[in-house]
Order: structure tokens, then sequence, then C-alpha cells
């Protein structure tokens, strides 16, 4: 049985090591939803790398073993699957993501009207477009891009998933 | 201002203050530099081989055979992209190599300059861990970590990526290798000592239980397959090796099954299918043992100790993982079934032992070679070998890829770890010659025996020329039969005798081919020439081509055929219709 789940990877910031992750999935045929990285600390020269991932227990395992394994790879946490062990919620999660809306009328209107609900900002308008910046969970940003569909929405870029762990347990 | 060095000179203080002796390399227009600082020294060694390829599987063959850590050179673009077979090869078997690459100059990189190619690109998939070098005051530091890399926990092949102007630059930075330090990698040695205790009374509760030990025990060093052997005494228990792990034991124990897997022992697999716990050291479940998975071994509790986490739950679901280096895991191991007098049921051990030499006397290796029989049977031929060097302790093995390698996992016995050097993870036919020059290398006096086919020995034919250069007394003995014999049998069982290119036409004269090169050559085509022509090879003094011509149409067994489970192997003369039934469904689509 397939499940999803949110790795936090801690990782030397240096050339190749995204190239070493994404290769890790890509050659055994593992399927990445999201991932996103930037250097956290610029000190001790780390970057976070979150990975949204599916797949079964035993490839999960095989997953955070390989990430593991990698030379430049400080620290591999499985953020759902410890949450579970705390019996605490999923860990925090949230997107952001810029959407581009182009119409007139009503159903100008109407994209500001649910972007009000949604509360997604006005970063760019015109008297024919909006783009709209909306940050929340995945499945908020999935339910506001199905409703901006038949909106004119022309445009969308999403900047992946991060996550921190709740409580006052730290990476 | 003495120390300031160029790039080069700083590489090669590095290789001295790891212990580099010998490097396997092969010049051109990116590494002249370091050729050069070689050329300018002593400490170190160069072989010059004639083929990159080659060069990796001479330092496999070196660091499988000494224990310490294999070092090429090659250039850039070609240079790097031939040796990426050995690369992989080393990360398969888990080698510790460290090969340095050549590189255009920093501001020639991403230009298609001459001879560029993306190594760290190419490479990272087929080694465990590379660098490229973009600073000279880096060098020092990236050749200690390299080698840190390499040779702890599951040791593996490493590149250093070397830009031209890098090596040219001067710079009066050093890093020793006490100054080297990597926070990130830590290797886990010490196996959890809960974990280990509940596996040693896992095992005192057996009834049925076999230990199947791999290359994991080679590679944490001889003490560990001497822990094993005591571990293993103590407790009665029988024992089998992968092909990784042939000399973990001593093969002439009575306490060791054999080999097992596809082309494993009758009483091994067996065992291994009927046990009811099973302490797995230093193996991962290949597929070439385990056969079908859902039926291996269905009734063992499995215990797995793997120095690499992710070897464990990979392909079979164990029940007792410990991760930690097999010498330190079997230290814990006897001292815990010492100090909780720890022993098996007598008699229940009494009963196993009765079922297990029942399948012993199947005698699934048993073949005719039928007296006054003319030809001479392959089986036979290795079996001599074995007969013939069994009371020295001076003789190493490496083999090609095929039946010939098969055979001589099966006839030959090997008493002790670092022995045996064959591609296991790969099947890297080209591998033998290379790796016994680079066995012959760091064992000057041994006597290096590479059992080849016909086949795979033209895949890297042209070391003849290194050996020769070298005088390395290095031994070729080629099982011809003319056809790449496990395609052939893979062709028979599998695609109904239809022979698709597995015959090689125009064979060189190898006896004439070896003299060609200044080495010598020596054939038998009949049995009664066979004892001599082996011993004239053995006492050869000189790089020696035997050419041993046998039957042409013999197949490896026992064999589980791919797809089945251990019950179901065919044993030596089975019959053609059991033959022809072995392999259907699934099993086709499996390699």
């Amino acid at each position: 049985m397939s499940e999803t789940r949110t790795f936090a990877v801690l990782v030397d910031n240096e050339p190749g090591v995204l190239a070493r992750v994404i290769g890790l999935f890509s050659g055994r045929g593992y399927n990445i939803e999201s991932l996103t990285v930037t250097e956290v600390d610029d000190d001790a020269n780390l970057s976070r790398i979150t990975i949204v991932t599916d797949g079964t227990t035993q490839v999960l395992a095989q997953i955070r073993n390989l990430l593991e394994r990698l030379v430049p790879v400080h620290r591999v946490e499985d953020l759902t699957a410890a949450a579970e062990g705390r019996n605490m919620e999923p860990p925090v999660q949230r997107e952001l993501a810029l959407v581009k809306v182009v119409g007139a009328g009503d159903k100008r209107v109407e994209a500001l009207r649910i972007a009000d609900i949604f509360k997604a900002e006005v970063v760019d308008t015109g008297l024919g477009h909006f783009v709209f910046e909306i940050k929340g969970r995945k499945s908020q940003i999935d339910r506001f891009i199905t409703l901006m569909m038949p909106l004119g929405l022309t445009e969308i870029c999403r900047s992946g998933v991060i996550a921190v762990s709740r409580g006052d347990q730290a990476l | 201002m003495s120390d300031i060095k160029t790039g080069a000179e700083t590489l090669i203080t590095a290789l001295v203050e790891q212990g580099v002796e010998v490097i396997f390399g092969y010049p051109g227009g990116a590494v002249l530099p370091i050729y050069d600082a070689l050329f300018q020294q002593n400490s170190i060694r160069h072989i010059l081989v004639r083929h990159e390829q080659a060069a990796v599987h001479a330092a496999e063959g070196y660091a499988r055979s000494t224990g310490k850590v294999g070092c090429v050179l090659v250039t850039s673009g070609p240079g790097a992209t031939n040796a990426v077979t050995g690369l992989t090869d080393a990360l398969m078997d888990s080698i510790p190599i460290v090969c340095l690459t050549g590189q255009v100059p920093t501001h020639l990189i991403g230009q298609d300059a001459f001879q560029e190619a993306d190594t760290t690109g190419i490479t990272r998939a087929c080694t465990k861990h590379n660098y490229l070098v973009k600073q000279v005051n880096d060098v020092s530091g990236v050749v200690h970590e390299a080698f840190l890399v390499a040779a702890t926990g599951r040791p593996g092949p490493v590149v250093i990526d070397l830009p031209k102007d890098v090596l040219m630059n001067k710079t009066d930075v050093y890093k020793k290798k006490s100054d080297v330090r990597r926070p990130s990698y830590k290797p886990r040695m010490k196996g959890d000592l809960a974990q280990i205790e509940k596996a040693v009374e896992a095992l005192s509760q057996a009834k049925r239980p076999i230990i199947y030990a791999g290359g994991g025990v080679i590679n944490a060093g001889p003490a560990a397959s001497q822990l094993l052997v005591e571990f293993t005494r103590m407790t009665g228990v029988p024992i089998t090796n992968t092909l990784m792990g042939l000399g973990a034991y001593p093969a002439s124990d009575r306490q060791f099954v054999g080999m097992l897997g596809m082309h494993g022992t009758y009483e091994a697999n067996l065992a291994m299918y009927n046990c009811d716990v099973m302490l797995n050291i230093g193996a991962r479940f290949d597929d070439r043992i385990t056969g079908k998975i859902d039926e291996f071994s269905p009734n063992s509790t499995k215990i797995h100790v793997d120095i690499d986490p992710s070897s464990i739950n990979k392909n079979v679901l164990v029940d007792l993982p410990i991760v930690g280096d097999a010498a330190h895991v079997l230290e814990d191991m006897i001292r815990l079934w010492r100090s909780k007098a720890l022993n098996l049921d007598a008699g229940a051990l009494k009963g196993w032992w009765e079922q297990i030499e029942q399948w012993r006397g199947v005698d699934c290796l048993g073949f005719s070679q039928a007296k006054g029989e003319v030809e001479i049977r392959p089986q036979h031929a290795l079996k001599r070998l074995h007969e013939l060097t069994k009371h020295r302790d001076d003789v190493l093995i490496s083999t090609e890829v095929g039946q010939h390698q098969m055979w001589a996992a099966q006839y030959i016995g090997f008493e002790k770890p670092n022995r045996w050097m064959t591609s296991g993870g790969l099947g890297t036919m080209g591998y033998g010659f290379p790796a016994a020059i680079g066995m012959q290398i760091g064992n000057p006096g041994a006597c290096c025996i590479d059992v080849a086919g016909e086949a795979s020995i033209l895949m890297n034919i042209q070391e003849l020329s290194t050996a020769v250069q070298y005088r390395l007394p290095v031994k070729i003995m080629i099982i011809n039969n003319q056809w790449m014999g496990m395609v052939r049998q893979w062709q028979e069982l599998l695609h109904g005798g239809r022979y698709a290119e597995s015959y090689t036409d125009s064979l060189p004269d190898f006896v004439k081919l070896a003299e060609s090169f200044g080495a010598k050559g020596i054939r038998a085509t009949k049995e009664s020439e066979l004892d001599s022509a082996i011993q004239e090879m053995l006492d050869s003094d000189v790089m020696t081509i035997f050419d041993c011509c046998v039957t042409k149409d013999e197949n490896c067994f026992p064999m589980i055929p791919s797809g089945k489970p251990h019950y179901d192997m065919l044993l030596p003369g089975a019959s053609q219709e059991k033959v022809a039934a072995a392999i259907q469904g699934e099993g086709l689509a499996l390699v």
C-alpha cells in the first residue's frame, strides 16, 4: 500500500548535492511529488531539502536509507512518520503559489471574490489580468487553482512544499 | 618558501601520506602535470596499463588481494569514460578505489573543449562519492577525504576530477590526513547491542539454523573471517558463502556446505530453503541468491548484519536487522554467546546435520570425466587446477565472467579470505586478467591465476603488453570451448537452442598470441596432457597463457533456473524434458 511522506534533509551546501538527491530518485524510478531546496545556515553552509514522495513502506525506508548514505547528507527526518510516532498532527506544511488570471467582466469580479475568500493577495494587476499570491496547505492551493480554472487562469507557478515538525523538538 | 608546491606536487604528497605505493594509470594531456610530478619522485610506482578500464580492474585486484585502497590515474574525456565500467564494477562489489581523473582547465569547463567530459556528472551514479576540485588549495583535503570515504563504511570507488590549471597552480596550503573532518559522513561500525543479543538468542533457539556469509566479511578484514570461523565452530551451525564471500570460511571444513545461489550447491540451497533461523552476515539477498523471492526461505527467522542500512529490507524483509561492521558484530556475538553460555539443542542440530548430509550425498557437483575419455571436461580442468594447487598458500585466483567463473567457484576451494577475486555484482567480462595484474603487483611472490573463458579474455587481451613490460608472471588459464558458454547455455534452456551470436569464429591462436607479446603459450587438447600443462603453467616464471581446450557443449550445473525457488534445482544429468521445461512464464523475463 502506497503512502505519502514528507522528508526533511539537511545537507552540506555544495555543488552536485541536489543532483545526487534527484539521481537517487530517478535512477530507481521513485516518485518526487514536490522538492524544495535553499540554504538555511550560512555559517555552517547547510541547505535544507524538503521532499514529498510516495511509496510502499519498504520503498520509503529505502529512500531514507539511501539519502542517509550520501556523503554530504547530515540528517534525514521522515516528518510524517515522526509526527505519527509522537501521536501528533501531521507536520506544518506550506506552499506558495503565483497564479495569473486573465479576463474581464463578471469573471474578473468572481476571481477577485474567490481570491478574497482564500486570502490570496493581488500582487500585480492591469485592466485585463490579476496575479494572485496564495500561500497555504497544498490542498488549499489545489482548490484555489481548480476554482480559477474557468475564470481565465493562464499561468501557475508553485514553490513546492516546505515543512517543519510540530512541537518543541527541532531537526 | 620551499613549501610552495603545484597542485600536482601537493596531490603526490597527499597520496604518499595516504600510503599509496602503486598507481595504475594511463597518461594524457590533462594529467601531464601529475605525470611530471610522478616522474620526479620515487615513493609511488606507476603501472602503465593499455586501457583505462583495465587500470580500474587492476586497482580492484590490488585492493581485494591486499586490503589496501586501489589508486587509479586517467586523463580527461575518454580516459574518464573508459574507466566507468571499472568504477561501476567496484561500486557493485564494494571495492575501495580512488580514481584521479584529469579535467580540462576550469575556464574551459562547459565549453565542449577537447577531451572534455562531464566526469562528475557521468560518474555520480557509479561512485560512492565524487569531487570536482576547483581550487588548488583544496587538493590535499579532498584527497584525504576521498580515501576516508573509499575505505570506510561500505567501501567503494571515489572519483577526484582535477582540472589542469588546478594541477599547475601553486599553493602553500597542505591539509594533513589528521586535519580532515567530514561531520556529515559517519558510517556505523558497532551494531546495536540489544539487537545482537536478540540475534544470538534467536540463533540458540534454532532447530535448523544456517549462517549465510558474504563479501561484507571479506571487506571487514581478515580478522572478521577468523571471528566468523570461531563463531561458526562454537555454535556448530552449517555455513554457506556467497560468490563474493568465498574464502571467508575454509572450504575444506566439514561445516561448510558450499556456495549458495543460482549455481550453488544442492545442500546449501536446500538448507537455506528449509532453515528456521538464518543469520546473514555481510550479504545482500542478491537475486542470484534468493531465486524466486516469495518462496525464498519461507519459514525462517531472518537476522541480517550489514554495514549499509540501505541493504537491509531491500529485497527480503528481515526480522532482526543489525547495522554494523561484520567484525565488530561477530566479536559481540561471540562474547554474548559465551557469557550467556548459550547452546543449540544438540539433538535437533544432529538431526539437521543428518538431513544436510543426505543432501550432500546427492553429489550435485558430480560430473563424468570417463576413464580414457580423450577430451577435457571443463569441470575436470578446474578440479585438477585445485588438486595441483591446494597444498600451496600463495595462490590467488581471479576470473572473467561466465561458465568458467561458476566452475571455478564450484571446484576451487578457498581456505582463506582475499584469495578469490571475481566480478560478482556487475558481471564484467574482461575483469579477471587486469585484476590478476593488480594482484601480482600487490603480491609479488604469489601465484596469480586468471581463470578465463576464450570470449572474456579477448575483452582486455591488450594487457598482455602490461604484464610483459613489468615482468609479471601472471597465469591465464583459458577454459576454451569456443562458445560464450553461459549465453549458449541460456539459449539452450530458454530460446529453443537458437544459438544467436554466441559462437566465436576466428578465434586467435592463443599460444601464438602470447608469443607475439613476448609471453609464454601452452595448449592442451587431451585429458592426458592436462596435468603436465597445468604444472607447466604453475612453474612458469613469465607471463603465461594456458589454452585449455575443453568439451564444447557442457552446461553449468547445478542451476536454479531464473524465477524458480531453491528446491527446484536442475542437477547434473537432468533429463532433456526437465531442462526444456525449466524456465517458463515470468522466469523468461528475468536475467
